[in-house]
This record gives C-alpha cells, structure tokens and sequence, in this order.
C-alpha cells in the first residue's frame, strides 16, 4: 500500500510501510518529530493531537489512534510546524505563554494543536473544543483565559489560505494502489463502496477500519496483530448523506462530528450527547457505521437510534438488507451481520423531534456511559399515544425497554404511570455491576431518566447544565 | 528586581512549540534497547513455574531478566528495603513486575512480555481495610496513636456527641507524562541516567545500590517532568535502576517508559483512607473531645507509607483548636500497588476527617457550618496581612501562647491568619446572601438542589524527616556577566526554576535573561531531596540566594578595593555594578574580578531552622509555618441521577510575599481542580481479585476542561510569611490542592437539603454516591 500526504508542507510518499503503524510512532521514531506526545496511547488525553486538513477543511485528531493509511491525501500539522516560516508564533502559542496556560508543557502541544484548528475554524466553544485534552496541572482555567485571548487574533497567513491538494501529490494519488484491481494482499484501501463490497466479500475475515477509534486500541492496547485490514477512509460515497421524504439517510461513513451537525437542529438532543460522548478529535474521526457496526453494549448511538426507530442498512456484494436497527443487536458480541456483510447506512425516519437523550457517566465529556437513555414519547390529550425507549449499559446490547413501553402506553403521562411501571423495568433489564456503577444504580437512574422525561415536559428545571451560580 | 514579577514559566516558549525536552525526547544513540516488565496476573501467591521462552523468542528481544538474573536485589524502596524491582517467586500484588524483557524497540518489548506462560499457587489476597485489620496486616507494630488530654471523657461529658466514617479513595497521579528513564552506560562502568523524577539523589542510590557502584559511579540528571504530584517521588527508581541493569550488562543504551495502562498497574497512588471519628461539642458546634481512628491502605510495600500517615494525622486538626484528642493510626499492608506520596501526602486526607467532622456537627445543631468551622479556629495570632481588597485588620493578640493556640502535636500556631482571611473571603464571594438564595432555589426547585461551603485550609510546611529540610546550590559566573544556576530542586511544572532563578537574578541585579536555568544533576549539587512537601522554592530558592550572595560579596570586595570605595556600598541593580562614584555593566565587573582572580562560582546551603520532631511521640515542631487559605464552592445536584457540576468557586490563599505571582495562582487553580477531581470523578475500583478496573483516561476520570468552575476567583492573600523565607514567601505547592474539599462539602450541602439525615458523602462523591446519599438522606 502506497501513501502519500504532507507533513509540516512537505510531500512525504510511503510505501511498504505496516498499516497499523501510528502516526504517532512513525513522527517520534522515524521522523524524529517528539513535539507531539503520548500521554495515554489510546485517544483520551490529547497529548497527540495534530491537524489534519484536506478539501474538508481543518480537524484535530489524535496521532496515536490514527493509521497512516488513513492519512493519504491530506495534510498533516504537528505543533513543530504551526508557528510561521518566519518563526512568528502561532497566537494560540502566544496568547499560552502569555496566560501562564502551561506548567509541565507535557499536555501542550496537544493543547495547543485542539486550539490552532478551533481558532481556523473560528470556533469558540473553548471547553468544547477542549475536551478531548486533559491537563493535569493548571486547571484549565489560564488555557481558556488563552483561547478567549487568541480568538480576537486573525488566522495567521500561512494557515488561512484554503487547503488545496498540491500537484504532486494528487499524482501520488493517481498512481496509488486502487483496490480490487490490485494483486491481492493483505490490506486494502477500496475507493467505493462497490470495491468495498466486492473486496470484503472476498476477505470476510478481513478487519475494516473507518475512523479507528476503537481498533486503533486493538493495535495500541491489546497489540492485536490485524493480519487483513480494509481502510474505509477512502470510500467516498459512503460518507454521504441524502434527505428524502422518507427520512435523512446517512452513509456509514460519515463521521460523528459531521453526525452532530446534521442532527443539531432535526434532534438537538441527540446532538447533545453526540458532543458529549466524544471529543472533537474523537468525533472527527468515529464514523456512525463503526459505532453502530462495533456492537458495544456501552455504545452510545444506538439507543438514540432505536428511539427514533432508525432503519440499518447492510450489504453483502450486491445484495442488500435492510432492518429496524434493535434487530441487528442479537446478543453480547453478536449481531445480525453475516461474513462479508457491512454496514452501508442507516435512515433515520422523518419525524417531528420528541427524542431526549440522557447519558449518564462519572465525567460530563468525552466519558463512557454508565447508561444512556433515549426516549422518544408521544403525548396526545394526556395520554403516552406512543413510547419508544431504549438503553445502551443496561444489558449485554443495546436494547429497547419493550415492557415499559408496554406498560406506559396508552396511560396518563403522569407520575402514577410511572410508578405504575415500576416492576416492568426489571422485565427489560437485568443490569451488570463493573466499575463504572453498580446495577442497582443503573436501575434506579434509568427509572429515573422517565421521570426526568415527565419533569422536563412539565416545565421543572432538570439539567444541572443549565444552571448558573 | 525580578522577585515577585509575573513572568510566565521558563520554558513556556519550549512547551507551546514542542521543542521542550522529555526524558523520551531526548535523542538516543544507535543500538539504544527498550524495556518492559512482565507483570502477574495474581494479587498474592507463588509462582510455581514459568516459561519465558516464547519471550525470549519473540522478535527483537535481546534478552530477559528474571530476579535471579539480577546483580543484586535491586531494591526500589525509598524507606524498608522491602522491594525487588522483580517478584522472585512471591507475588505481592496484580501488575508486580515478575521479569524484565529488553528489545530494540519500546513495541517489541510490550509485545513480548505478553509472551510469558507463569504457573501461580495463588493464595487469599488481603484487599481491603477490613481484611487487613483482621489479618493484622500492617506495617509498624500496631496503631500509632498520639493524644492530647482525655479525648472519651470530654466525649462523654460534652452536651452533644455524633458519630461516624468517612471513606475516601486514593488518587491516581496522572501526570500526563508517564515514568521513564534513560541509562547511558560510560566508560569505567559509571552510569549516566536521565530520569523523569522528583529525586535524583534517590535514583543516584538506588542505581549505584543495584549496580554495587559508589554513588561517585552513578549520575543522574532532571530536566524537566511533565507532571510528578508526588508519583515521581519513588515511583521512577524501578525503571532507572532496570534500565541501568541492562545497560550494565549489555554495554548499550537503554531506555524504559511505562505504556500509561502499565504506569496505572504498576504504580503506586494516594493513599485511601477509611477514618472513624466520635466528638463531643457544645450548642455553637464547638468541639471539646473528638477521637479519630484513620486506616490506609499502604498496599504491599511500606514506601512513603510512614509518613504520609504521620502527616494525616499532623493535619486531623485542620484549622481547628481540639483541646481533648485522641489519634490512632493504623498503616495496612494490602496485596496492592504500594501507595505513595502525592500532593499533601496525608494531609488532605487528614484535613477532610475534621472537615467531614465539622459538616456533620453543624448538621447536627442545624448551625451554618461556617459559624461551627469559625467557632473552633485557632486564635488569630499574627498580623497576616490583608486581602487584596482592603478589609478590616486582622485581630492582633499579644501575649504569651495560649492553650487555644497549640496543635494536638504541641507546636504553637504563632501566624494564624484564618479569621481575617475568612472574614475577606466570605465578604468577597457574598457567602452570606448566596446561602440564602441556595436555600430559596431549594425550596422552589424539586429535583436540581444546590449547595454551598466555605473550607479553609491550615497546612505545615516542612519535611516531617527532620534532616530532609536542606539544600544545596551551585553558581557561576562567567566572565562576560552571564549567570548559570544548578540547584537541588527538579522542574514538574511548578515553575520552580523560574522562580529561583529570579532569586538569581534579584541578588545580582541583573536581568532574568542574563541566569541560565539548567537540568538538576547529582553531578553538580549532591545529597539533595526530593522535590517535594512544597519545599522547593524555600530550600532551593534560600540555597541559590547563599550561592549568589557568596560570589556577589567576593565581587563587591574586590570592586571596592580597586574603587577605594566600602564594599558595603556596593550595588547590583538594572544590570549595573556601583561601585562608589563608578559605575560599570555587571559584565564589565565580572570580567575586573575575574581578571583579579577571584572566584566566580559558589555552592550554597540552607537548612530550615526551628524544626524538631519525634515521630513517635507526636511531638515537637515539624513545621517552620503553616500556609493557610480558603474556598468557597456552590454546586447543583440532580437528585434523580446523582449527577452535579460546580457553578462557582472563589479561592483567597496565603502565599506570603509572593515569589512570581501569576505561577502561584497557576498553582492554586491546578492544586483545587486536581482536589476536586480526587473527592468527585477520580474512582479507582479493584475487583475482588485485585485487578485495578480503571487503569486507563477511558476508565479513570481525571477533570476535563469543563469540570473547573465556570465562575472561578482566585485571589492571593497579601501579607507576607513571618517566618524568614526566601524573600518572605510561602510555599504553594500542596496547600490549595485541599481547596477541593470545599466541593465535597457543598455537595453535601445540596445532598442535606433533600432531607432530615446527614448525608454521609464518601468520596470520590460519583453520581452513584451523591444519588445513594441523596436516598439516604430522605430516608
């Protein structure tokens, strides 16, 4: 596999090199780059983090979870290369020192690095924009004194011209390994979903790799050799989406940051948690395919997904399924996918938005759930007309609450209801006690996240989010 | 004069462009190895067997040690000499590194020691307080206790008596920059090691230990570290003195850094507590006998064990006169990661059993738990100085000591400042007027509560090890007027070379551009001690101004003499040298002394007066001064979930006269983040098999950026230490970590409002326990 992308605004061609190399590895070790950091090795701390343009635009992600195939025909900053040719600092990097917003400097790069690509992008939900870095010394309190600073500053010159792919490496490109023309072996970079199909259909043993915010930690954490590996980066036409009557269909491709922005307005909820469940380097990464394809019984799409009775769509060659989404999740580890089957899409129904999207975990951001609740309940004349409500951390899949739905509907939506139903959420759920809570509390919360449902739609404050001192 | 400016850190440049050097940054020669330890599987047994060929087979291993291969025991501990660096075949916890495998790279070496195959005999582990007591598994002979009057009959007698526990958990350090090390092996068989540690002197030892070299054999040098906390204290000597094995043994470089899941395992945390407490007080909550029973978990190895719970007993008192009292400390020895010094090293832990005590006596009475923390201060006793808004003057007493004024531990608390500065911040923050609309939102809001607390904080500044208050500095000058300082202290953030190195700069008169900072080194400043107990800017800072003054003194007297002039009258200022009716550059006077054979370079030394200390007994004076503030935190709980965020905190802390005052604050809002962390997300969870569950930033939740407060006030006291420190200034370093406690309170505050009980928060106060109290305070 052949990869070409620019570094610091040099063209570097690979070839030959390991998949599952990281970015990370490859800048300290070959490049001698040790700007950017390994804290964690696993996409939690940001240390790592670099920007990576292309005709998109401009996004932070984390080096050490990011394959450097996965880089192929884009830019790539790291922190050596963000202050000007000249030397002239980069007014993040100026505004840092004059706040006092390093201590260690351990956590700065990457800091740094969140906050050139939020300051190109005109972005200035600094704790937002901050949170997939942690910092261990300063309380963060001078590095957003810094970003607020830096904001008022312009894009300096060498960073505000619109990415173009040079020359050069568009031929790089050009001439790149395409696929199933190619002679077999062992890893693959399909450029459409037909090739994908084709491929994987041959190779269903093969592991496939869109935004490798999960199987970056096969690699990193349990060292897991991945003798096949297909990158999904550059199939296109699966990071697409499509609004019809019938509903907005989005490619499995598609990535979570992008996930965020289409449903911002259509379901502001979801939106909500979407920017909690993951940094803004996890989501420019994470594909809703891959969180949706990996199973996780923790996962954080679909329960919000099963709520608002989204259709999955799955492909085998060219034959394709499709499913309400519960029906894929079969049992712990186990889905209705069969080999060289993958997911293409899934629709989410049009509807007018009742979703509410509750995710509960001992950090507000970029923690994993304990449990995360997604209701969506129709009220007319007083009455539950319909409920759909489901669970991720609940059970060994994410599963939908049949018989407390069963027991709500149709009744008054009010606090005896509730009650009501108390017994029916044992029917639906036998919850697991590990280290991010115990099952008599993911119990006792899940029951009250309906409550919490009822008290919104009566008007009582209920989000500590909203609260001010 | 560069002394108290605001300038920012020394390598901040360094750190924003990625150009600042760690220990795994700095360029190593061809051939380097990578090392990594093999870790059991088990909490507690032997190994009956192990196979370690598919290891040794493994691509690029060059070899692997088990402890047998060793040249020594290879001991790590900072205290007992109670730790192989590799298990032999008694294993003391889940993660001890049982071998050691060498590979030409750092992956290499990870993957091959996966590779092992180990039979085990395992045996009942000892996890928790309750096993351990019953076991009787501990290190000393039995419970410390230290007591002042009769603590059960003041109980017995006083008007009102509660009782209860609190647990809290230990802390992971978390330093973003995991352990690592370096050996570069020279020629004669000496050693040089680049260590991220907070004690070079230590790994200097413990190296030479293992390699039965002289220390003179053995140099260590310390640029910098990205973060310590206390975790770098004795948790690095491991990987030095392995690295410094290989080396030895195969004549290459050789390096070893912790993958963070591995640093999580195998390194050691603060220290959990679980403390008993009964007190007896009257209808203002003012306490007349309190009896505390702490019990720690010290893990498998004693460590820094000793006294880190020696200091929680030393701060049981907080900022509170406790006439009868009664301490027992028991130190358990569990199948666990060996804890460790961090941050407060016992005392936060120690303040939070009197601060818990002080909640649960106002809830009691149904007092405003200021006016029952106010009620028990110690008197106030110096003018402290004011806070930077103008307030009434402190109380000033005069006279001899009052009972009223000495700790549990007999030392008389001469620079009590608290009344004033609560005073200050209560009126800052309006503490008054916000506790009334707490309670109006409560009474108006059924599911989102909010709470309220104002903590103050009294901590004691000094090692508890007598002999471990000194330090050691080296100075140049060059002939051309610039400056190079070398002291005992290490860089972990905390701006220390930064702030000694404008004690430099002041002393001569010089610019700061003119000092160079340079890497701790057991080469140039031996003997030296950890950077730790927040003592490094007052021991190093003092040491460096010795170093300075001894050269600037020899410079004066030469210039004098050649000038006819005092040497007295000699100045240092703006970069310039007055000398009489003369007048010259610092570099021009450098270069006349240099030309006049004088000597330009000098060591420094200062030891902390006053201090004396029996451990034992409980008495004496182990601290020169306390450093004092307070916090006051408002949160809001969502009583159907247990979830919170903090809405706003206000600090006012007393650094004395400030060194740099921008670093200070940096300190201040790290210190009450990192705190607050530790007694709210921070959870660390064992299995019932010993395993650590939350061993990586996915399952262990350090604050994130929009954890701090949104509204967050921090003020520095102004006064000035009166004590004569370095410049008159206080250290920084643990005191405003224990601001956090003021978060623990005010959730419990918001937690109280749902109910008649006491809430009985334990921390870390997850949304699981603020929910639970949240039922149990209802009923």
């Amino acid at each position: 596999m052949e990869i070409t992308f620019l570094l610091n605004g040099e063209s570097v061609h690979l070839a030959g090199v390991s998949p599952t190399v990281t970015l990370l590895d490859w800048l300290r070790e070959d490049r001698g780059l040790t700007g950017t950091k390994e804290g964690c090795n696993e996409g939690d701390c940001g240390a790592c983090t670099v920007m990576v343009r292309d005709a998109e635009g401009a996004r932070a992600l984390n080096a050490c979870i990011l394959f450097l195939p996965q880089l192929h025909g884009k830019s790539v900053t790291t922190v050596e290369g963000l202050a000007a040719p000249d030397g002239t600092l980069h007014p993040v990097q100026q505004a840092m020192i004059d706040c006092h917003g390093s201590q260690c400097g351990f956590c700065t790069p990457g800091f740094v690095m969140s906050m050139a690509v939020a300051h190109l992008n005109g972005d200035q939900h600094h704790d937002d924009a901050l949170a997939g870095n942690l910092c261990r010394c300063t309380g963060y309190a001078p590095i957003i004194r810094a970003a607020r600073s830096a904001a008022k500053q312009p894009v300096p010159e060498h960073l505000a011209r619109p990415f173009i792919l040079p020359e050069k490496l568009s031929g790089g490109l050009a001439a790149g390994e395409r696929g199933a023309d190619s002679p077999p072996h062992d890893h693959h970079a399909p450029e459409t979903a037909d090739e994908l199909a084709e491929l994987y259909a041959r190779h269903p043993n093969a592991t496939l790799v869109a935004g490798a915010t999960d199987v970056g930690l096969w690699v990193t954490k349990q060292l897991r050799d991945l003798p096949e590996v297909i990158f999904l980066n550059r199939c296109r036409d699966l990071q697409t989406f499509e609004e019809t009557d019938l509903g907005l269909r989005i490619g499995a491709g598609v990535t979570m940051d992008r996930v965020l922005d289409l449903l911002r307005d259509r379901h502001p909820s979801y939106a909500e948690m979407i920017r909690r469940y993951g940094s803004v380097q996890v989501r420019a990464a994470a594909t809703i395919g891959g969180n949706i394809a990996n199973g996780s019984p923790i996962g954080d799409n679909p329960p919000a997904l099963i709520a608002l009775g989204a259709t999955l769509h799955l492909r085998y060659r060219d034959t394709r399924r499709e499913m309400p989404i519960e029906d894929f999740y079969l049992d712990y580890g186990r889905q209705d996918r069969h080999p060289g089957e993958f997911v293409e899409a899934v629709t989410i129904p049009a509807q007018p938005d009742r979703l509410r999207v509750y995710k509960l975990s001992k950090r507000f951001d970029q923690d994993i759930s304990a449990v995360c609740g997604a209701f969506s309940i129709t009220v007319e004349d007083g009455r539950l007309a319909r409920a759909r409500i489901a669970f991720g951390g609940m059970a060994g899949i994410p599963k939908r609450a049949s018989a407390v739905e069963a027991a709500i509907t149709g009744k008054p939506w009010s606090e005896e209801t509730l009650v009501a139903a108390w017994d029916a959420w044992q029917e639906d759920f036998t919850p697991l006690s590990d280290m991010r809570a115990s099952a008599e509390y993911r119990l006792e919360a899940a029951r009250n996240m309906l409550t919490r449902c009822l008290l919104e739609d009566l008007g009582a404050p209920v989000n500590v989010l909203e609260v001010r001192a | 004069m560069s002394v108290s400016k605001s300038l920012p850190h020394d390598a901040a440049r360094l750190h924003v462009t990625g150009a600042a050097r760690y220990v795994d940054d700095i360029p190593t020669p061809r051939g380097t190895l990578h090392l990594a330890f093999g870790l059991a599987q088990i909490a507690c047994g032997r190994i009956a067997g192990i196979d370690l060929e598919a290891v040794r087979a493994a691509p690029g291993v060059v070899g692997v040690w088990e402890a047998k291969d060793l040249p020594s025991d290879c001991d790590c501990s900072p205290s007992a000499h109670d730790e192989p660096m590799l298990s032999g075949h008694t294993v003391n916890y889940l993660g001890q590194p049982v071998f050691l495998v060498a590979a030409d790279s750092h992956l290499a070496a990870r993957r091959a020691a996966r590779l092992a195959r180990v039979d085990y005999q395992k045996r009942d582990a000892i996890l928790t307080v309750d096993e351990a007591l019953a076991a009787e598994s501990r290190f000393e002979d039995g419970p410390r206790i230290w007591a002042r009057g009769d603590a059960g009959e003041a109980i017995d007698a006083a008007p009102n008596v509660v009782e209860g526990a609190i647990e809290m958990g230990g802390q992971e350090h978390f330093y973003l920059e995991g352990q690592a090390a370096l050996a570069l092996p020279q020629e004669n068989g000496d050693m040089v090691i680049h260590a991220s540690t907070q004690h070079p002197t230590e790994i200097q030892h413990k190296v030479a230990h293992a390699l039965h070299l002289p220390m003179h054999g053995v140099r260590v040098e310390t640029r910098r570290m990205g973060g310590g906390f206390g975790g770098k204290e004795s948790q690095g000597n491991a990987l030095a003195i392995a690295c410094a094995v290989v080396a030895a043994a195969t004549g290459r470089p050789v390096k070893m850094r912790y993958d963070r899941d591995d640093d999580f395992m195998i390194t050691g945390k603060r220290h959990d507590f679980r403390i008993d407490y009964r007190v007896g007080f009257d209808d203002e909550g003012r306490i007349s006998g309190i009896e505390f029973v702490q019990m720690t978990r010290c893990g498998w190895a004693q460590d820094l064990s000793l006294p880190v719970a020696d200091r929680a007993m030393l701060h049981a008192d907080n900022a509170y006169h406790l006439p009868n009292v009664r301490i027992e400390s028991h130190r358990l020895k569990t199948n666990t990661q060996s804890a460790t010094a961090f941050r407060g090293f016992g005392g936060p832990q120690g303040m939070l059993g009197i601060e818990r005590v002080m909640d649960h006596v106002a809830h009691a009475l149904g007092r405003d738990p200021l006016a029952v923390r106010r009620a028990n201060y110690y008197a106030e006793m110096a003018r402290g100085g004011s806070a930077p808004a103008p307030s009434a003057p402190p109380r000033s007493l005069s006279g001899k000591m009052k009972e009223d004024q000495v700790t549990p531990y007999g030392q008389p608390v001469e620079d009590f400042i608290l009344h004033a500065l609560t005073d200050s911040l209560a009126e800052t923050c309006e503490y008054a007027s916000r506790r009334k609309a707490v309670a109006a939102w409560n009474a108006a809001n059924a599911v989102l509560k909010k709470g309220i607390a104002l903590t103050s904080v009294k901590f004691g500044i000094s090692f508890t090890l007598t002999h471990l208050n000194q330090a050691g500095a080296l100075v140049h000058v060059y002939q051309d007027g610039s400056v190079q300082m070398n002291h005992g202290g290490t860089e972990m953030g905390q701006g220390l070379f930064q702030k000694v190195a404008q004690v430099a700069a002041s002393r001569f008169g010089l610019p700061l551009e003119a000092v160079k900072i340079t890497a701790t080194d057991t080469g140039k400043v031996p003997n030296t001690s950890a950077t730790a107990a927040s003592s490094g800017s007052d021991l190093n800072g003092m040491a460096v101004m010795a170093a300075c003054d001894t050269i600037r003194d020899r410079m004066a007297e030469h210039l004098a003499a050649l000038h006819q002039a005092e040497a007295r009258s000699v100045r240092f200022a703006d970069g310039r040298v007055f000398v009489g009716e003369a007048e010259m550059s610092f570099a021009e006077a450098a270069k006349l002394c240099y030309e006049g054979r004088v000597s330009l370079s000098a060591t420094g030394f200062y030891k902390t007066p006053k201090v004396s200390w029996d451990r034992i007994k409980g008495e004496g004076r182990p601290f020169f001064y306390f450093a004092y503030g307070a916090s006051c935190s408002e949160v809001v709980v969502d009583t159907l979930t247990g979830e919170y965020r903090i809405l706003r905190t206000d600090i006012l802390h007393d650094c004395g006269r400030s060194l740099n005052p921008s670093l200070d604050i940096g300190q201040i809002e790290g210190g009450f983040v990192q705190g607050a962390g530790w007694l709210t997300t921070e959870e660390l969870v064992w299995d019932g098999e010993g395993l650590l569950r939350t061993h990586a930033p996915s399952t262990y939740k350090i604050p994130a950026c929009s954890d701090r407060p949104e509204v967050f006030n921090v003020a520095l006291w102004e006064g000035e230490n009166r004590e004569e420190t370095i410049y008159r200034s206080k250290a920084v370093g643990e005191p405003p970590f224990m601001h956090g406690i003021s978060v623990l309170m005010a959730l419990s505050d918001a937690v109280a409002s749902c109910g008649s009980a006491y809430p009985a928060l334990d921390a870390p106060a997850t949304p699981e326990r603020v929910l639970a109290a949240v039922r149990r305070v209802r009923g």
